[in-house]
């Protein structure tokens, strides 16, 4: 995966207990593998098919993507806060690319 | 369709002409009266646009089909052909719809799946699922399959829950290859089924075959 430093969004605080929305955007290309290069050759599938959210090593949500998610795949999903701890994303590619953040976050 | 006997024909010079089907013997009729040698000097495009010129209505409509079929590959035949365009959904979303749903019902009214009446650019298509859920350990959703009618790949995507989401809800940006209905079955920690569909219009197909 052509290194890119992905974006996530979430409240910079949070009491425990409370549900908060992250949002994660990650720059990609998601080629489909239906698309044909100039010279008529197929171009190779290559997309994040992958995408995980645990805290403190428990899964929070998980996404399977399949090619008819758009370029520069975008999710928004929600974490309900149990206490201080680490959200860590990851994106996995075709090409083998895998993408790894942690994120501290702020539990008042 | 009649088309691979007329090339075997026309390919090999001095084969007996084909008896059977009037449209090869259309086809015999105008190559040959360009003689032989000519015949083997043409490429197959120039007798397909010379079966054009001639403006025989059968080998008119085969020229035609063949030409449209050559230049545009993989591309979709434009609504306007022949035959009318299909809004039945494609033989892999029902394969895939029915290993999720196997023998159940799923229920309607649940989930909500929210996408735009009309998407203009089919490449970016925003979707957004949600599901009143306590989301607990005994009960909550634990996948929502996102599907597509018409796309070359039905199965868009497939989210998984769990207690520690808070919420069965999901955002995102998807592709769409025409306009279609888009499906979403979610099935929650009982093993219970629920579906939502909505239908979308799209101006310009984001699947990069359409």
């Amino acid at each position: 995966m052509a290194p890119s430093k992905p974006r996530l969004k979430f409240p910079e605080q949070a009491q425990a207990g409370e549900v908060i929305e992250i949002k994660a955007l990650i720059t990609h290309v998601m080629e489909t593998g239906n698309r044909k290069d100039s010279e008529g050759h197929p171009i190779p599938r290559n997309i994040i098919h992958t995408f995980t959210a645990h805290y403190d090593g428990a899964l929070v949500f998980k996404a399977d993507l399949g090619s008819g998610i758009s370029a520069n795949p975008y999710l928004s999903f929600f974490l309900k806060v149990p206490g201080p701890g680490e959200l860590m994303v990851t994106w996995a590619d075709d090409e083998g690319g895998e993408t790894i953040e942690r994120y501290p976050l702020n539990v008042v | 369709m009649a088309m691979p006997a007329v090339y075997s024909y026309l390919g090999v010079d001095g084969a007996s002409p084909p008896q059977r089907l009037p449209v090869e013997m259309n086809a015999r009729s105008i190559v040959t009266s360009r003689g032989p040698l000519f015949r083997r000097l043409v490429d197959r495009r120039t007798i397909l646009a010379s079966f054009g010129f001639a403006g025989a209505a059968a080998t008119g409509l085969l020229a035609k089909h063949e030409a449209r079929a050559e230049t545009a590959l993989d591309k979709a035949a434009p609504a306007s052909a022949a035959a009318p365009a299909s809004h039945a959904p494609t033989a892999q979303f029902e394969e895939i719809f029915g290993k999720i749903v196997g023998n159940g019902t799923p229920i309607e009214g649940r989930m909500v799946l929210e996408l735009p009446e009309d998407a203009e650019n089919g490449s970016i298509v925003p979707y957004k699922i949600s599901i009143e859920s306590p989301m607990t350990e005994e009960d909550h959703i634990a996948r929502v399959h996102l599907l597509s009618t018409q796309n070359p790949q039905a199965s868009v995507a497939t989210f998984h829950f769990t207690p520690l989401s808070g919420k069965a809800a999901v955002s995102g940006r998807m592709r769409l290859a025409k306009t279609q209905d888009v499906v979403a079955v979610a099935l929650t920690s009982s093993n219970s089924l629920l579906i939502a569909r909505t239908k979308v219009s799209v101006g310009i197909g984001g699947c990069g075959t359409e």
